[in-house]
């Protein structure tokens, strides 16, 4: 692969540029689905025994009586002014809403990540290290079994064991503002441990076959050949070259796992945004929906840039050019 | 010559590799080969792809490529049989007592590490140098391979060095644990003549300054010539001859090593000229570049006749392909006059007409890459007459057929899939598909390279009657100007994207000869083992003359 005279930056400008692109076509899509949808907020708010007088009047408050694409723009003017609403069903500011539910979502979803990426990446390494013998079966089995379990079914298997029959956490995870960081972490265990059964295996899988795909190489033969031990082979001579490609993968699983946390969250009662998001659905709650649709959509964007950054970056043709 | 003392470093005795499928024994690689190599002797192994030879050298350091197998016959070590060896004993010889240097350096470095921590790798690993220590003996390799500036050298990656230096940089790799035998798997065969030169002669002072013994395998003899001792020369796996290498180059006793030994000098009939010479192809001032580079080719002027047999001279990078691509219209030129038979024709081969394209054919230098796996040999040629001329079905049955008998491929090949073809077979199915166009030129881009040496001249032989059969002109593009000698009579040498030399072969190869065009002819390695020393005296006079002139 030849990279010309070109930089860093020069890669990853017009990925920046799609980013945002995506982002604006997201925007659309969340906005125009809701709109897709039957009846509207002022129906949500007042029920089905409300007057047409009355409907009316609250249409003009909530300025809903303007066509669809003249509310888009004012909607993402606002977004983009920092604005980010109201919440129809309580009155507060959706800002003050994600303020107190967003640092719950990504503590449980970072406490998850810190146990399952260091997991699965020596755990690939191992089975690629001891690969095809009952260590490498072993771990793949039980990660592939624990990946095709539903997240939900995980969750209650775990509270089943872990707080019903040995009782040694709480069924359900509630936090406040002011629990402390001990208190966190044991009340956020068995969320993150499911959430951890959920997302490894795909990133053990990938980290083991990235490394695989490389001992075919030559200069992999070329170190055996001048006498590198089998595990140096793997450790020292595979895994930087497998880095971009695993990277890549932890970066989307991450992603993923933030939005996997919805379900999660619903099942251990955690005041997170996942919760927040599923509340709202069923309270017709339309501007906390659409924004936080918004932050999932923009993790997800982001953790992709970053998964593209670092692939990049562990490419020694691009960061040191001829 | 050494004379061989009593106890051989490394003694191989009745060796036999076989190929194995899901357990099943198959094709049998190496079939008993026995030699002896004596302390700071170097034997080298020659023979075509498939000969056994590269699997007798990783024999030698106790490995096998998966899928094979070492059935039979050991390998002795200061007393102790490889073969037999635990996997880590293994590994404990390999790098410290012997090492490897691999065909394609480019391939064999580790893309993500620098060049000085992957040649110091095995002596600090098994602590044979402090790592200081190790650095120091490493620049000093360095410096003794001539590699620029040996300080800094070891801090590059390996995609930011030239092949050539790569190259040498493996055999400082190989070096770095002062090993006691240095296997050398055809070293030096994706280089460039010229830089051949440099990496042979750095090559052989090292093993000489440091009294290391080795196993040199080539498929090119005139170069195994150069190094050895002794030469082994292997066929099927089996050795077919083994001795002096001044006994191998002078007087072969086996037919199949004098056909290797007299494979450059056979001469080719000339191509019949016509009463009545036509035209074909015109370039005047053509200038072409790719997106990011500037003028990759520039100011082309060239003429080929029908009777023609127009050779492109140049090292890999002199712009002699591109040039291919942009007389078929695959790089558009951005600039001059490209005429056939008196006709323009547009810059890229999109604007062209079918006829246009009919008429310019191209060869490729890899046929694996240019033909489809899936396809058979009967598709592979029936597509371009269906394209072409779509005759009756029958018809193209027919021709096909004619093609294959024209190729010297026997007709049951029809229904076989292109990858089960040898190489040589394959290229000439790649010459039967272009043929099938009828063109008037037909352009051979490296189209005998990558084959062995003696099917490359049953290649050339093919060409030639072909081209006296239909009538076509031939445009040769090659690195090896002891082919285009014997084989074109017009050639042009290129450097940079540029002409520097041109003629009739004649006139361009005969004194006083350009200064590029001799650099290049004093590069093709000659049957006779003090070839080397000639041509780095002659260029070492040459240098001194040149400064004696500078300073007068």
């Amino acid at each position: 692969m030849n990279w010309g005279g070109r930089t860093l930056i020069n890669v990853l400008a017009p990925r920046i540029v799609l980013a945002v692109l995506t982002l604006f076509i997201i925007s659309l899509v969340i906005f125009f689905s809701v709109e897709l949808l039957p009846g509207d907020t002022a129906e949500a708010m007042l029920g089905h025994d409300a007057t047409v007088e009355a409907l009316a009047t609250l249409r003009r408050e909530l300025q809903l009586d303007s066509p669809a694409y003249v509310r888009y723009w004012r909607w993402i003017i606002d977004l983009l002014h920092g604005d980010l609403g109201k919440s129809l069903s309580s009155g507060r500011a959706v800002s003050d809403l994600l303020a107190q539910r967003l640092p719950n979502t990504f503590f449980l979803a970072g406490f998850a990540a810190l146990i399952s990426v260091p997991l699965s990446f020596v755990l690939g390494v191992i089975t690629a290290l001891y690969r095809e013998r009952a260590v490498d079966r072993g771990v793949n089995f039980v990660a592939l079994a624990a990946s095709s379990l539903p997240d939900f079914f995980v969750a209650y298997a775990l509270i089943l064991i872990f707080s019903v029959h040995l009782g040694w956490v709480p069924p359900i995870s509630i936090i406040s503002p002011e629990s402390s960081l001990a208190e966190r972490l044991y009340l956020t265990g068995l969320p993150a441990l499911t959430l951890t059964f959920a997302t490894s295996a795909y990133m053990l899988r990938m980290t083991r076959a990235s490394i695989l795909s490389l001992l075919s190489s030559p200069y992999i033969e070329m170190a055996r050949l001048k006498g590198v031990s089998s595990g140096r082979v793997i450790v020292g001579h595979a895994l930087p070259n497998a880095l971009g490609p695993i990277a890549n993968v932890t970066a989307l699983t991450l992603a993923y796992l933030v939005v996997s946390v919805v379900v999660v969250e619903t099942v251990f009662a955690y005041p997170g945004l996942g919760q927040l998001f599923v509340d709202s659905v069923s309270k017709r709650d339309i501007p906390v929906v659409q924004v936080v649709a918004m932050v999932f959509a923009s993790t997800y964007i982001v953790l992709n840039l970053v998964a593209d950054m670092v692939a990049l970056a562990a490419n020694p043709r691009l960061m040191h050019p001829r | 010559m050494t004379p061989a003392p009593a106890t051989p470093v490394l003694s191989i005795r009745g060796l036999t590799v076989r190929a194995e499928r899901d357990g099943q024994p198959g094709q049998t690689l190496v079939d008993d080969v026995s030699f002896d190599l004596a302390p700071g002797q170097v034997i080298g192994l020659i023979g075509e792809s498939g000969a056994g030879k590269s699997t007798i050298g990783l024999a030698a350091l106790g490995y096998s490529r998966p899928g094979c197998v070492i059935t039979a016959g050991s390998v002795l070590y200061k007393g102790g049989d490889i073969v037999h060896m635990t996997e880590r004993e293994r590994q404990l010889l390999r790098g410290a007592d012997i090492a490897y240097v691999a065909q394609s350096a480019g391939a064999s470095f580790n893309p993500a590490h620098r060049l000085l921590q992957q040649v110091c790798e095995i002596p600090i690993a098994r602590g044979l140098a402090a790592p200081a220590k190790a650095r120091e003996n490493a620049i000093g390799l360095f410096q003794s391979l001539d590699l620029p500036e040996p300080q800094r050298f070891g801090g590059y990656f390996p995609h930011q060095v030239s092949g050539g230096q790569l190259q040498r940089a493996m055999a400082a790799m190989a070096m770095a644990a002062s090993p006691a035998i240095v296997v050398f798997d055809e070293p030096t065969t994706a280089l460039d003549v010229t830089t051949q030169v440099e990496v042979l002669a750095a090559f052989r002072r090292l093993i000489q300054s440091h009294g290391t013994a080795a196993i040199y395998i080539a498929h090119d003899l005139a170069v195994v010539a150069q190094l050895a001792d002794r030469i082994m020369v292997l066929r099927h796996g089996k050795m077919v001859e083994y001795g002096d290498t001044r006994d191998i180059l002078e007087r072969p006793r086996q037919p199949y090593t004098q056909k290797l030994v007299r494979e450059r000098t056979r001469k080719f009939a000339a191509a019949p000229g016509a009463e009545r010479d036509e035209r074909l192809l015109t370039l005047r001032n053509v200038s072409a570049s790719y997106k990011s580079f500037r003028n990759v080719v520039h100011d082309i002027d060239l003429d080929v006749d029908r009777s023609d047999t127009f050779a492109i001279v140049g090292e890999s990078g002199s712009g002699k392909s591109t040039l291919a691509r942009v007389i078929v219209g695959m790089l558009p030129r951005q600039s001059g006059m490209l005429e056939l038979a008196g006709e323009t024709l547009p810059a890229s081969f999109k604007e062209r007409t079918r006829e246009q394209l009919r008429r310019i054919q191209l060869i490729y230098q890899m046929p694996d890459i240019a033909l489809n796996p899936h396809q058979t040999v009967y598709e592979t040629i029936a597509r371009p007459i269906q394209f072409y001329f779509n005759p009756p079905k029958d018809e193209v049955r027919a021709q096909a057929e004619e093609l294959l008998r024209q190729i010297e491929l026997p007709l049951e090949f029809m229904t076989r899939k292109t990858s089960m073809l040898s190489g040589g077979q394959k290229q000439r199915l790649c010459i039967a598909r272009a043929l099938a166009a009828k063109p008037d030129v037909m352009i051979c881009d490296e189209a005998t390279s990558a084959l062995d040496p003696l099917v490359a001249e049953e290649i050339l032989e093919l060409l030639r009657r072909l081209q006296t059969t239909h009538r076509m002109g031939l445009v040769f593009i090659s690195h090896d100007l002891g082919v285009v000698r014997r084989f074109c009579n017009k050639v042009i040498v290129m450097k940079r994207g540029a002409i520097v030399d041109g003629g009739a072969i004649e006139k361009v190869f005969a004194p006083p000869l350009h200064e590029y065009t001799a650099l290049l002819m004093s590069s093709v390695p000659q049957m006779r083992p003090g070839w080397l020393d000639e041509t780095l005296r002659a260029r070492s006079q040459k240098q001194t003359d040149a400064i004696a002139q500078s300073a007068a």
